[in-house]
């Protein structure tokens, strides 16, 4: 059980942090890309994809990243996380990771007056309420990759291998279903 | 799925107005005035943009009374950037609020820097589907402003002068403020509510999570990354930069360097670099200088 990075270069990242701590897990927040040479897995939160792209581009954690990713290295993200995993965006260029087989479109339920909370069945006993925030949709996935909730027939939470995405926030939640599905992918990796 | 019913179930909720505030944490929001500067913003890393219409520093030398922005140059500035786009209401103006919801702004700033409408009240920012953030000077502000549904607090500072000074002291008055509250005992909650005039739920659950309900950036004489980390490294939760960048020599590099420094603020060496060599600051006004009459920070009730 090694130690969860949470990429802390910009967004919410300390909820993440809290979260994990509550699930009895090491976390911590990083910002360098020698850290992120010691994590077993990282989290890219929610916040703004185009400051946390340019910022890891900046300072070659992009690069480190995707090394670490492509020796095994779980890396789930959230909301800009999700959209920096993508391998297309819509309309943008910004910099990104580009890891998972998917095309995300940004902002694509409308501005902030447009978010809102969902329930999501996840197959559980009690449904998951889910909050998206100026929220992206993923509008395309290729044949690797596995859709593990969908709202209004749209993926929102999806998995390729150890990567897993989610288009709204499991971190602003008390559930912590979805960072436990994390858990156990790392436990196996 | 049909567009209709999605519409139908639209509803903001304090879950996603403090979650936007949570999104917009460990940055920096910049103050621009039209679609060019917007995009040197976003290019830099703002993570988000302040639409007005002259930068507070303009604002002091033009005098007269200021006020929200112009719905075109807000489209304009909407239009030219991604990232989300926020615009200032005077305190009180309800309407002026309304009409920035209406156009669509990711967050409104009932704004001291602004000529206040009210002179005792402030705007009912529950009844709004859009978040807002306020200033405050200390913690009974900061609570009587979440008490009427402010979404994010932003210490004052004192706008407009390149100073950092009283950024810090709001700052430290705030915290200092909450670390006191924690060591009371819960009798002498209720009379320290009516001391600090906040709402008395409010002051129990600081004096018991020991924060603010939702997220405190800092504001007010950011004009430097040194400045910036100072109020990171205070406790701040991100920083507002107002005319610290477009009142410099050379924006596009200060609004990188202070943005680059927002995500360092704990590390000296990369500060140290992110310094170096930016050209001259704001020229910027000593606050301790200043004649009562010219502080901004003092409206707000």
């Amino acid at each position: 059980m090694g130690t969860i990075g949470v990429l802390a270069l910009q967004g919410d990242f300390a909820k993440h942090i809290e979260l994990l701590r509550r699930l009895g897990r090491e976390a911590r927040a990083v910002r360098t890309a020698i850290e992120i040479q010691e994590l077993a897995a990282l989290i890219i939160p929610g916040g703004e994809s185009t400051t946390i792209g340019m910022l890891m581009e900046r300072f070659g954690l992009a690069d480190a990243v995707r090394q670490r990713v492509r020796c095994g290295m779980p890396l789930f993200g959230t909301c800009a996380g999700a959209i920096l995993m993508a391998a297309e965006i819509v309309g943008s260029d910004q910099p990104r990771l580009a890891l998972m087989d998917m095309t995300v479109q940004r902002n694509a339920y409308g501005r902030q007056i447009e978010s809102f909370e969902a329930e999501l069945n996840l197959g559980a006993a009690s449904p998951l309420t889910a909050v998206f925030i100026r929220a992206p949709r993923i509008i395309r996935i290729g044949n690797e990759v596995r859709v593990l909730a969908a709202f209004e027939s749209d993926p929102v939470l999806v998995q390729q291998d150890h990567l897993l995405a989610a288009t709204f926030h499991p971190e602003l939640t008390d559930s912590s279903a979805i960072h436990a599905h994390f858990l156990a992918l790392i436990d196996r990796a | 799925m049909s567009e209709t019913l999605w519409s139908e179930r639209q509803k903001s909720t304090w879950r996603t107005k403090v979650g936007l505030a949570e999104m917009l944490k460990g940055g920096v929001i910049m103050d621009v005035t039209n679609a060019e500067q917007a995009k040197i913003a976003a290019d830099a890393g703002a993570q988000a943009v302040m639409a007005l219409e002259r930068v507070p520093a303009d604002i002091r030398a033009a005098g007269g009374v200021a006020r929200m922005s112009d719905p075109k140059m807000i489209d304009e500035i909407q239009k030219s950037v991604s990232i989300p786009v926020m615009a200032k209401c005077r305190i009180g103006h309800f309407v002026e609020a309304q009409i920035l919801q209406a156009l669509g702004v990711d967050f409104i700033d009932e704004s001291e820097v602004l000529t206040p409408a009210d002179d005792r009240f402030h705007v009912d920012k529950q009844s709004f589907r859009v978040p807002f953030v306020c200033g405050c000077r200390d913690l009974g502000e900061a609570l009587r402003r979440i008490g009427e549904g402010a979404a994010m607090i932003r210490t004052k500072g004192e706008a407009g002068t390149g100073d950092v000074v009283e950024a810090v002291r709001h700052l430290r008055t705030v915290y200092d403020a909450i670390r006191r509250l924690q060591l009371l005992p819960r009798e002498e909650l209720m009379t320290e509510a009516k001391d600090l005039g906040a709402p008395y739920d409010l002051v129990v659950e600081v004096a018991h999570t020991g924060k603010l309900p939702v997220p405190n950036f800092s504001a007010g004489g950011v004009a430097t990354p040194a400045d910036a980390a100072l109020m990171m490294q205070l406790g701040a939760e991100a920083v507002f930069v107002g005319s610290g960048i477009f009142k410099s020599d050379d924006p596009a590099r200060r609004a990188r360097a202070i943005v680059d420094s927002v995500a360092h603020y704990n590390d000296p060496d990369m500060l140290a670099k992110l310094s170096y060599d930016l050209g001259p600051p704001m020229t910027g006004i000593s606050v301790a200088a200043m004649h009562a009459e010219e502080r901004i920070a003092v409206r707000g009730w």
